[in-house]
């Protein structure tokens, strides 16, 4: 009976400190928000600094941004689908739903990884001007982000078919969630400040 | 062959001054001390195991204060160099670029490698007990953070010796901090070496954000949390908001000087003062993040020792969070000369006097608090004491830079110089130390000796007047801030050398403080009690040091100073006790992922440092490997079982 006891403790002190840990990463979250602020604000006071180089309403191609933007916002909702089975207690259907935000994450990545080859190939690159630095900066640091997610869910998927949905596991994916759909609002104002206003 | 390892170690190492080599002989020397200590006495296990893998707050804050004295050391001889070179008119002691090397290091090490880790030291060590914790939020990250400032300050300090020392100022404004301008790696050592410790800090913000938040004994409300533990919340928030900036400020000069970008060039658009603008809203909340905290060290003394509960505690809460958030509002008074028109600086000139309001009203708090008290002019309380005038000049010369048609004379001069190394010292150096006099008994278990630290008290408070008095009026006679020399004609020469014999006041006070540290080790009075200054709130009632879980059970707080409380109605009689029930304590386990994978930061830093691609590669795989290694651990933690804490509370001397 008394091992029962602790042992019930003992689970009841993990969940507190898993709930922990996501405001803990909520937090990050607003760091991160700030972080791509002071990079927002870099980019609208270089946005006419073209220095004689290029500019984005010559250089963009919006299918191909728009296409992209499908794909990330797509993934956000698949990504949410992943939550709403990881609370029904579905394993593989997490693992799933992961997968599927997963290969949309890498193409969402192959496509700005294209778009910035052929972007450097028609002459506008990092080193072009200050309007060119900080597109690619701003544009490149959420890229980055995704990269990133993308290595997370791999190791966590790995993790959801090694251990199942325990307080542990849940945690991580609630914070995965949230990550991925942070990047997504973000990806929304820069394909608004960066590419419709650039093309404006 | 042999030439191309000449040519390669013409540009690695520093050479070509004596005072280098000088150093270079140190280095190597104090370094095969350690390894041969370590090694005869059998000790590398256990500095492994006791120290390099800790998640144990206490033992992480003995860590920084450790490496915040080191490293207060080397920034106080950079100050000293700096004086002797201006002590007289056409000394030729140092040339130029080493003065302008040691200025930048002075400034980068004081504020970013000393005060920082100086607060985190006590921040570890003081909030988790303060608030009937037994432990941060988060401790694996805890340790990650001391290793990313260990591994990011050794860094900056390579540079010393290897490749050379950034000399474009502490802030590194460009253009100068460019690549056209500063080509050597000097300033890359800077950039990685604040960007590494830099994320530390920004982790240690979250962190003690979340243990104040979530993890105060039940009971404690916010209202009933001690001054200190308030003061550190107000500073994370600060540190939240405000750091991320560094990060990108500093990331994208990196970049303009890695991968030729134009942010901040003349050339190609970009644009140098946006930098100046960025790096200060950063750097003016940043001096707000290391003042708070020794608001808050203030508070706890100023109560302690007059007998009395703080004077206004509300009004002390409400002071702090509205600096920490005016602190958002003021960057551009550092350069009302950028021409950014009458409404703008008139707006900053306002918004930084503002700021006047809340910490005259805490001045005022501390004044009535010991006013009717029973003052114990114990160390703790006589850096206090000497705060509280030092710090009210510091800030009406604050408020006389504020005047933004005045600044238009002041800017940049010595005048500006002395204002800041007085709210700076005379507010967060003599705070911290303090702080440090305050809870040393609570790390170590002893006092430090009264006698030696009067001496090193009263050298370093008459050493300050000294120094800086005679540079506020050097700031009126013309002489500005980074000038090497000086000519006899300008009648500087007097007030410089006075300002130098200040300087060397206060660094003998360090020595005497040293000295002290030294002797209490062995003659300092012990404290058996846990409470060797009759404290208020809750680290004074677990022995001195503390064991690894703090409080064998967690208490019930009903009141502020609620140890205060406890000890009255047991002197009373009418403590109600109800008799402690111990259950097994959960604690987290140790781990050496903190240290390696900031040892890997620190190849990666070196690699981006040098342009050496393999040492990019590896070491950001190494990061990467480190934090998937962690990821996959599912064991991190253990149970203290309940004898275990009965034998340890019995040794200790308390029957649970």
């Amino acid at each position: 009976m008394q091992q029962t006891m602790a042992h019930h403790d003992h689970d009841h002190g993990h969940e507190d400190h898993e709930s922990l840990k996501v405001l803990g990463f909520w937090i990050f979250l607003v760091t991160d928000c700030i972080l791509f602020g002071t990079l927002f604000a870099t980019y609208a006071v270089l946005m006419h600094s073209y220095a004689g180089g290029p500019t984005g309403k010559e250089m963009f191609q919006l299918p191909g941004v728009i296409a992209s933007t499908f794909i990330l916002l797509t993934s956000s909702f698949t990504s949410g689908l992943a939550m709403l089975a990881m609370h029904k207690g579905k394993v593989k259907q997490v693992i799933g739903w992961l997968a599927i935000t997963a290969v949309l994450g890498l193409a969402f990545v192959v496509l700005e990884v294209t778009e910035f080859s052929h972007l450097v190939a028609e002459g506008a690159a990092i080193y072009t001007s200050a309007y060119w630095s900080a597109f690619y900066v701003l544009v490149g640091t959420h890229g980055l982000h995704v990269t990133l997610g993308l290595f997370w869910m791999a190791a966590l998927m790995i993790q959801l078919g090694k251990h199942g949905i325990t307080a542990v596991t849940k945690r991580k994916i609630t914070n995965l969630g949230l990550y991925w759909h942070f990047l997504d609002v973000v990806w929304i104002f820069l394909f608004t400040v960066v590419y419709l206003m650039g093309v404006m | 062959m042999w030439e191309d390892i000449k040519s390669f170690a013409s540009t690695f190492f520093v050479t070509g001054d004596p005072l280098i080599y000088g150093a270079d002989v140190a280095i190597v020397l104090t370094t095969l001390a350690i390894v041969f200590v370590l090694t005869k006495y059998k000790k590398w296990g256990w500095l492994w195991r006791e120290w390099l893998t800790t998640v144990d707050h206490k033992k992480i804050g003995i860590m920084y204060l450790i490496c915040s004295l080191l490293m207060l050391f080397r920034g106080g001889v950079d100050a000293l160099l700096m004086r002797l070179q201006l002590a007289l008119p056409n000394v030729e002691f140092l040339h130029s670029e080493h003065y302008n090397a040691i200025f930048t290091t002075h400034g980068t090490i004081m504020i970013l490698f000393m005060a920082m880790p100086m607060m985190f030291a006590l921040f570890n060590i003081v909030v988790p007990l303060q608030i009937g914790a037994r432990d941060v939020a988060y401790p694996f990250l805890n340790a990650l953070s001391f290793w990313l400032f260990f591994f990011g300050a050794m860094l900056f300090n390579l540079s010393f010796v290897i490749g050379g020392s950034a000399e474009s100022g502490w802030l590194a404004y460009p253009p100068l901090s460019e690549k056209m301008f500063s080509p050597g790696v000097g300033q890359d050592f800077y950039i990685w070496g604040i960007q590494i410790s830099g994320i530390g800090s920004l982790a240690t913000g979250i962190n003690f954000l979340v243990t104040i938040l979530k993890m105060r004994a039940p009971g404690m409300s916010l209202m009933k949390m001690p001054l200190f533990s308030w003061s550190v919340l107000s500073s994370c928030i600060t540190i939240i908001y405000a750091f991320p900036i560094l990060t990108v400020t500093l990331a994208l000069l990196f970049i303009d000087r890695y991968l030729g970008a134009h942010i901040f060039t003349m050339d190609g658009g970009g644009n140098p003062m946006m930098y100046v603008n960025l790096i200060w809203m950063w750097g003016h909340p940043e001096v707000y993040i290391v003042v708070l905290p020794a608001f808050g060290i203030f508070s706890e003394i100023v109560a302690t020792f007059s007998k009395k509960q703080i004077f206004g505690y509300k009004s002390m809460v409400f002071a702090m969070i509205i600096i920490s958030v005016l602190s958002f509002f003021t960057w551009a008074h550092h350069f009302f000369t950028m021409g950014a028109g009458a409404d703008v600086n008139s707006f900053f000139a306002i918004s930084t006097m503002a700021i006047a309001i809340p910490t005259g009203v805490k001045v005022f708090n501390w004044l009535f608090t010991m006013f009717r008290g029973r003052i114990q002019l114990k160390q703790p309380m006589l850096w206090t004491i000497a705060f509280i005038p030092c710090f009210v000049i510091g800030g009406a010369t604050g408020v006389m830079l504020a005047v933004a048609p005045a600044d238009y004379q002041y800017h940049n001069s010595y005048f500006l110089i002395a204002h800041f190394h007085q709210v700076l010292i005379g507010g967060v150096v003599f705070g911290y130390l303090a702080g440090i006099y305050y809870w040393w008994p609570k790390m170590f278990g002893f006092k430090l000796d009264e006698r030696l630290g009067k001496w090193g008290f009263w050298l370093w408070n008459i050493g300050f007047y000294v120094c800086f008095m005679p540079q506020y009026a050097l700031g009126f006679m013309g002489m500005t801030r980074r000038l090497y020399t000086y000519g006899w004609d300008l009648g500087w020469a007097p007030l410089n050398l006075v300002s130098t014999v200040g300087a060397f006041m206060m660094g003998l006070g360090f020595v005497f403080q040293v000295w002290q540290i030294a002797y209490s080790i062995k003659h300092g009075e012990r404290d058996t009690t846990g409470d060797p200054w009759n404290g208020r709130t809750l680290e004074w009632s677990i022995p001195s040091p503390a064991p690894v879980y703090n409080f064998a059970v967690i208490p019930q707080v009903k009141e502020a100073d609620d140890w205060w409380a406890t000890k009255q109605a047991r002197a009373n009689g009418t403590a109600n006790e109800a008799p402690a029930k111990l259950e097994p304590i959960h604690m987290p386990k140790n781990s050496g992922i903190p240290f390696i994978m900031s040892f890997f930061w620190f190849i990666a830093g070196f690699g981006f440092v040098w342009g050496w691609t393999w040492w990019i590669v590896i070491g950001l795989a190494g990061v990467g490997i480190s934090m998937l290694v962690r990821s996959f651990q599912y064991d991190t933690d253990y149970y203290i079982p309940v004898d275990e804490v009965r034998r340890t509370e019995a040794s200790l001397g308390r029957a649970v």
